[in-house]
């Protein structure tokens, strides 16, 4: 297969076709246009529906009509389009109901900027709306993996009936890479949606209710969500690990920060300095039991985002205080270099006295001895 | 090895167009590559500006903070890039729009009027590519070659009359760069 070089958000828009979507609604906003640029022409090529919609609140409510349909469907924003698209997430978890969702991250709160951040793990990985609920999560770190990530979104939407979200940045939306396509899904091969409302003809009717008045039915929902969420904590978290074995610091970070990462740790690594990388590639469901056991063995962990501080909190809790946990971010749109990190990386190592025989296992900065 | 190139000018030189060609070819010669534009609140008759970073090995960032090589088409380009190409870098100009001095004894100065060698080859448009041969000559990144073959990819060779004129224009910037450059050595 031929490699083809294309921008995020055209990938985003090619990969969803070839995996079964047909229906996208929309609303521009950078750093994301050409998502909707692409499908617009795109998805008239295989019979499908594109809705630029009046608003991000109309398109959100046009996916949940076409999942409850049986379509595959997509939407996708960046950071205030998405913060807009919330109400309508929340009822399509709810009513249980797959559809993906891109958000190319931008700089916030408030109108923010165009730059590349991820600003947004925080509403992302909470829900994002109202109610008990979960959107799993995935970070793609290039263009190759946004596109496999996205013919995943699909299936796992599919498979547990649930809002999945492609989390990059407008980074990952901007650039260009070489990509490879896999072979188009064939929609007739897809397991049938025996609850999608298809038309009652020969069959008792269905109905798909967002509103349990009754507060024990509303509970059994709630519980019932729950046992599908942690299904899909056991068998759909993801992560990478990139030269941990020695480690005695480990970088944790997801996306572009992740491959700017790399390059910070290829650098330390030049210098002697034993540091390695934990990606998480699901941001929910988060990938707490690795990174609790990476801790038995590396007990210094650097968090590196392009905000103020968010996945942090979920190491933290993932290492139950058994590692000294430290943060580097620089929020608001600016993309910090490999050099900038690779000094962070440095001065804590030394700091540490990682540099020093056994320094991993029995010295912690703040915390434990 | 792992190159970093930035590509500066008005929106309309085709800026964005010779970082996509230089992508596309190393892309074709089995290179890792990544293509970044500047985005968003540009105005027409702006700058307009991309980073390319070809390597053999994974590319962490696809921004350039310190570039190797910086390919500038107008003078507010060069204020922009002319102090962040690294040092021991090069930097090349199109000298028939860029009359400010480079300050910069510590980069190779290429320095080709590449809008009137587009004059001259009877396409004013074609400045771009012209720039492209004079870049392959000066930067080990790709060979004429390899981009005149992946010309024919893009709109700069989806007729034979335009890809032929294309394909000159690359080798009349080479033939230059390598005057330059021999001038260059010898002073």
């Amino acid at each position: 297969m031929t490699k083809r070089l294309m921008r995020g958000n055209h990938v985003l828009g090619e990969a969803a076709v070839l995996a079964g979507c047909r229906y996208y609604f929309g609303y521009p906003i950078t750093p994301q246009n050409e998502v909707p640029e692409y499908l617009s022409g795109r998805l008239l090529d295989v019979g499908g529906t594109f809705v630029q919609a009046e608003s991000e609140l109309a398109s959100v409510n046009m996916v949940i009509g076409a999942s409850m349909a049986g379509a595959r469907v997509m939407t996708s924003s960046s950071s205030p389009g998405v913060s807009l698209k919330q109400e309508g997430i929340s009822y399509l978890a709810g009513l249980e109901l797959p559809a993906v969702i891109g958000n190319m991250m931008r700089g916030g709160p408030g109108l923010g900027n165009i730059a590349p951040s991820q600003s947004d793990y925080f509403q992302a990985t909470r829900g994002g709306g109202h109610g008990d609920y979960r959107c799993i999560v995935l970070a793609p770190a290039s263009c190759q993996e946004l596109c496999d990530m996205t013919f995943r979104a699909f299936d796992l939407a599919d498979k547990y009936r649930n809002p999945v979200m492609i989390l990059g940045d407008g980074m990952i939306g901007q650039m260009m890479e070489p990509v490879e396509f896999p072979a188009a899904v064939d929609l007739a091969t897809l397991p049938v949606k025996d609850w999608a409302l298809t038309g009652a003809k020969g069959r008792p009717s269905r109905t798909i209710l967002s509103l349990l008045l009754d507060p024990k039915v509303l509970e059994n929902h709630n519980y019932k969500l729950v046992r599908k969420y942690d299904a899909v904590t056991r068998s759909e978290t993801d992560w990478e690990t990139h030269l941990t074995e020695d480690a005695r610091l480990v970088v944790v970070a997801f996306g572009t920060s992740a491959r700017i990462a790399k390059g910070a740790i290829k650098r330390v690594r030049e210098m002697g300095l034993k540091v390695g990388l934990l990606r998480p590639k699901t941001l929910w469901p988060f990938p707490s039991q690795p990174l609790e056991e990476l801790t038995r063995v590396v007990r210094h962990l650097l968090v590196f985002e392009m905000n103020t501080g968010q996945m942090v909190e979920d190491v933290r809790m993932a290492v139950k205080g058994q590692a000294d946990v430290n943060f580097y971010g620089r929020p608001g749109g600016v993309v910090p270099t490999p050099e900038d990190l690779a000094h962070q990386i440095s001065h804590y190592y030394y700091g540490a006295h990682l540099d020093e025989d056994g320094g991993s296992k029995d010295r912690l900065v703040g915390g434990l001895s | 090895m792992t190159t970093k190139t930035v590509f500066a000018g008005f929106g309309g030189q085709g800026v964005l167009m010779m970082g996509f060609l230089l992508a596309l070819t190393a892309m074709r010669q089995g290179k890792n590559v990544t293509y970044l534009p500047s985005y968003g609140a540009e105005v027409r008759g702006g700058t307009a500006n991309c980073t390319v970073v070809v390597s053999d090995e994974e590319i962490a960032s696809p921004v350039a903070s310190s570039p190797d090589c910086a390919v500038v088409m107008n003078n507010p380009s060069l204020l922009k890039f002319v102090n962040v190409v690294r040092p021991g870098g090069t930097i090349l100009l199109n000298s028939t729009l860029v009359h400010a001095p480079v300050n910069r004894p510590d980069v190779t100065v290429v320095s080709l009027p590449v809008s009137d060698l587009a004059h001259e080859l009877g396409e004013d448009r074609s400045a771009n590519v012209v720039m492209m041969g004079a870049l392959a000559e000066a930067m080990n990144i790709v060979s004429i070659t390899d981009i005149k073959e992946a010309l024919a990819e893009t709109g700069l060779g989806k007729k034979p009359k335009v890809l032929e004129l294309n394909r000159r224009a690359l080798e009349v910037g080479a033939e230059k760069a390598r005057q330059a450059l021999n001038k260059e050595k010898k002073a």
